[in-house]
């Protein structure tokens, strides 16, 4: 197997996942395409992991690593949404533009 | 056959990935979601990772299961019976990431892969387990830190009051507290908080 097709897949999601972040504004939308880019990042760190040096297991680590950043985001993140639709009756990232520069 | 089965699953993971900002109905875009998830679990799995793969698919099947209900909490269209376009600036969000993926691609396509070095250890399962007993312990107790602060942060922040909201304005005094334990009528509701 060559990597091509894992990383090009893994390319594509990323990119998928920067659309949503960038594009959506609903938050819960926005945290799907934040979802979308960790699991292109997962998808390439186990492709290199395993057709590169595959007796080296730090790779499967990062990946775990990776997995356990996406369960966290996830759940930090509605935790957040919560808060900011009980304060504001908010859920749109427009309408928490707080700390635009 | 497996290099078939790996373009095969990446496109349906793409396709899937996709359709996620292009359907209407939150249920549907919630499960396109969980297949792309599903595919990229596959494509780990076709990696000879199998535990890690098996991770991904309880944890995303977990995942998306949860976010269906959120998706019904916040959004203002679940169902999807009238389009829905809740977007900003979607042309420079497609230029920027129209530019990534070509630049990620160029990546992939160009640069001149090493050669594999060793080969496929016979248990990566077993192999993980003793490579985070071990050598990487620091990592493993720092996710199991992460993840016990995201426990604390994630029960702090969607708690409808603090601890010391029965005390009302000052925290002088004793609390107007009918049941013990401030859960009587002086609970603040999320509609009188703001």
């Amino acid at each position: 197997m060559t990597p091509e097709p894992f990383l090009l897949t893994a390319s594509a999601l990323f990119a998928t996942g920067l659309y949503g972040a960038l594009s959506q504004q609903s938050i819960v939308m926005l945290m799907m395409g934040l979802e979308l880019m960790i699991a292109g990042v997962v998808l390439a760190a186990a492709a290199f992991h395993h057709l590169v040096n595959p007796e080296a297991s730090e790779g499967q680590v990062l990946v775990l690593v990776t997995v356990t950043a996406m369960a966290v985001e996830m759940a930090v993140g509605f935790a957040v949404v919560t808060a900011l639709f009980r304060a504001r009756d908010v859920d749109t990232s427009d309408q928490a533009a707080d700390l635009r520069g | 056959m497996q290099t078939v089965l790996a373009w095969g699953f990446g496109v349906l993971a793409v396709v899937c990935a996709l359709l996620v900002f292009r359907l209407d109905s939150m249920a549907r875009v919630t499960f396109a979601l969980l297949a792309s998830f599903l595919f990229v679990a596959f494509e780990v799995l076709l990696l000879g990772l199998n535990y890690l793969g098996v991770v991904l698919v309880l944890m995303t099947v977990m995942e998306m299961v949860i976010m269906a209900v959120f998706m019904v909490m916040y959004m203002m269209n679940p169902a999807g019976l009238v389009p829905m376009a809740m977007y900003h600036n979607r042309a420079g969000a497609m230029a920027v990431s129209v530019g990534t993926f070509c630049l990620l691609a160029a990546g992939t396509l160009l640069v001149d892969w090493p050669e594999r070095v060793g080969r496929p250890v016979s248990d990566p399962t077993a192999e993980l387990g003793a490579e985070l007993m071990s050598s990487q312990m620091p990592t493993m107790m720092t996710l199991g830190m992460v993840l016990f602060a995201a426990i604390l942060a994630t029960v702090t922040l969607s708690m409808p009051r603090g601890r010391y909201d029965r005390f009302g304005g000052s925290p002088r005094g004793r609390p107007t507290d009918p049941v013990p334990g401030g859960l009587g009528p002086t609970t603040v509701s999320p509609g009188e908080r703001r």
